[in-house]
């Protein structure tokens, strides 16, 4: 594909950054922090080791600036697995292929099934996952499931394998709002070592992924790395600079980030570099002062206390109550989960918890009559 | 690394571009356009007498150094603009042009609809299209999509010599632009290429403000160095003006 994220990729060198991210000193943060407006250069400076001691000053700013932009308020949306089934082996995933685990793919009346409860809880906004197995959770059945849902909810994304851009258009049409897609991570060495087999397993596929979304028109991009496959630093420099070339390119797209760690999985990848809650906190805040309108997601990954206290450090949306599992909200809560949540509190909880903090939370923030009507 | 402008196939050591309009006699506008160093001159078409071969503007430009501009200013839509331009590429023998269609004589402010319509039209044609806009962030996205090789938002009404009256939407295209941004118009002094060039734009444009000074070569002089300061402290990256106020109530203590 002609001219794609690949060609800014190029221009830069793993090695230089981490370099560059490590040999900040403490004056540099401070004439990052008092400036107004921030670059991808500043954003170096804020998520390098010399920034830590200036994380109260870094939340109180994104504190402000996340109000500023979206207000008191938190979005909410709930993960739906249809299918465990995939053709990739990735290391730290439950689904990787090797796993000798019972796999599964929803029926219609298993989604159905879903689909009842999770309304029962209040959402409106649900993100539909799946493993890689094209023959099995391929383009039509995606479309379908789409189809089928798409009467229950106002907001459908995806987590699924990356697809071509004609095939994201028939998404599109069918009432698709988004697609998340993660890179794990943007060291192409690395990468090649946790995906050595299946699809996955080609780089520039993946890294070109967004490019075709915002080709086929999508409403929104979602975007991340993985941490624990490498230095969340240099991989979170990477993410930012993906976000800033695609913003400027799909201009009319609108982006997300999130902040995987590794999770405890079925498999025995350790994580290489370890993200502590600081760090994760710092690079929260980082990625605010960078960019105020960027929605900033939180997922059930996190602990109790590390979700309580990240409301108002600059996130906009957050999962609650999620199962990680195909069929785990009412149809078979017991079968194998991708990677074990840690906030397990209900939604309910997570509601009262975000409005005791004085945010109101938000359940609908997009009509499909945007996009069509079917 | 040598920081040079690119448009299309050339490359420009100098980031000042002027025009050629409102200078007292043709000596004196050669003379400060030498003296500013800029590589690129605009030249209104309605200007020029296409038949003659010694027409006495274009006599006076004839430097290896300089590529000449021609601009569509005095037509109003965009199927004027197109045939102005195809004529100025016939007469001139470049597909460069600067796109102006500004259909109100009084401030000359320019049409986005007629001009996004022309640039479209233009750049099928196999023209380099600088469209002369407002500065607004969203018509040049839509400029970039069609294909133009820059945009050029005003600064401030063309000839007010005001300055950067549209400094807050500059920043914005200045950040989002994937082509570069060259701000025209409304810059009336040195300081005011400087501070457009601290802001991150990739060149100016400055006529009156040269043309009509007291001493044009001085000032094309003067302006040459501004825009070169503004270049430099740009690429050094400025120092901080504002400090943030640090806040009380701390919100990463459960860190601790
Ligand atoms: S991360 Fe995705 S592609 Fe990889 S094994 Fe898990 S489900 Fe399959």
């Amino acid at each position: 594909m002609k001219n794609t994220f690949r060609d800014t990729f190029d221009l830069y060198d793993w090695d230089t950054l981490e370099h560059d991210i490590y040999g900040f000193s403490e004056a540099d943060v401070k004439n990052v922090l008092a400036k107004d407006k921030i670059t991808l250069d500043d954003f170096k400076v804020l998520i390098s080791p010399a920034a830590t001691p200036f994380l109260e000053q870094m939340a109180q700013r994104s504190h402000e600036l996340t109000k500023k932009r979206f207000g008191n308020t938190i979005q909410m949306y709930i993960p739906m697995y249809l299918s465990n089934e995939c053709q990739n082996i990735c290391t730290y995933c439950g689904f990787s292929m090797t796993n000798k685990i019972p796999r599964k793919t929803l029926s219609d009346a298993e989604i159905l099934k879903e689909v009842a409860h999770i309304k029962s809880l209040g959402y409106d906004h649900i993100l539909l996952v799946t493993g890689e197995a094209n023959r099995t959770v391929g383009v039509s059945y995606l479309k379908h499931a789409i189809a089928l849902v798409r009467n229950h909810f106002s907001n459908i994304s995806i987590e699924v394998q990356p697809l071509d851009q004609e095939e994201y258009e028939t998404l599109i049409t069918e009432g698709l709002y988004a697609v998340l897609v993660y890179q794990e991570t943007y060291h192409e060495a690395t990468y090649k070592i946790h995906h050595p087999k299946g699809k996955k397993s080609n780089f520039n596929y993946r890294l070109d992924t967004p490019d075709r979304l915002g080709k086929a028109g999508i409403h929104k991009i979602g975007l991340g790395a993985l941490f624990g496959l490498e230095d969340w630093r240099v991989d979170s420099f990477y993410t930012a600079l993906h976000l800033k070339y695609l913003q400027k390119t799909y201009w009319k797209t609108k982006y997300s980030i999130s902040f995987p760690r590794l999770r405890p999985h079925q498999g025995e990848v350790q994580p290489k570099v370890e993200m502590t809650d600081k760090d994760l906190v710092q690079l929260i805040c980082a990625y605010r002062l960078l960019d105020e309108d960027v929605e900033l997601s939180m997922s059930t990954r996190e602990s109790e206390t590390f979700r309580n206290h990240i409301i108002k450090l600059g996130i906009t949306s957050i999962s609650a109550e999620s199962k990680t599992n195909p069929g785990g909200y009412a149809v078979e809560p017991q079968s194998l989960e991708q990677f074990e949540i840690s906030d397990e509190r209900s939604t309910d909880a997570i509601k009262e918890m975000i409005q005791s903090q004085g945010y109101e939370v938000v359940w609908k923030d997009w009509d499909r009559s945007y996009v069509n009507s079917f | 690394m040598k920081d040079t402008l690119k448009i299309a196939d050339k490359t420009f050591t100098s980031r000042l571009f002027t025009g050629t309009g409102k200078f007292s006699n043709t000596r004196l506008m050669r003379e400060s356009i030498l003296a500013s160093e800029s590589e690129l001159v605009t030249v209104a078409l309605k200007r020029v007498d296409m038949d003659n071969e010694s027409d006495d503007m274009l006599v006076h430009l004839k430097e290896n150094h300089i590529n000449l501009l021609p601009n569509t200013s005095g037509v109003r839509t965009a199927k004027e603009a197109v045939f102005a331009a195809q004529l100025a590429r016939e007469a001139l023998k470049t597909n460069w042009v600067k796109l102006e269609i500004h259909p109100d004589p009084k401030y000359l402010l320019p049409d986005p609809i007629e001009t996004l319509k022309a640039a479209e039209e233009l750049v099928k044609l196999g023209f380099v299209v600088m469209p002369y806009i407002h500065a607004d962030p969203v018509l040049c996205k839509r400029l970039e999509e069609v294909g133009v090789q820059c945009v050029m938002p005003l600064g401030a009404p063309i000839g007010s010599n005001k300055g950067l009256k549209t400094n807050d939407f500059l920043e914005i295209i200045i950040e989002q632009s994937n082509v570069p941004v060259i701000v025209d118009a409304g810059i009336g002094a040195p300081s005011h290429a400087a501070f457009a060039m601290e802001l991150g734009a990739d060149a100016v444009l400055v006529n009156t403000a040269i043309a009509v000074s007291q001493n044009p070569v001085a000032m094309g002089k003067a302006f040459k160095m501004a825009v070169e300061a503004g270049r430099m402290a740009y690429n050094a990256k400025l120092a901080p003006v504002k400090k943030h106020a640090e806040a009380s109530s701390p919100l990463t203590s459960f860190l601790n």
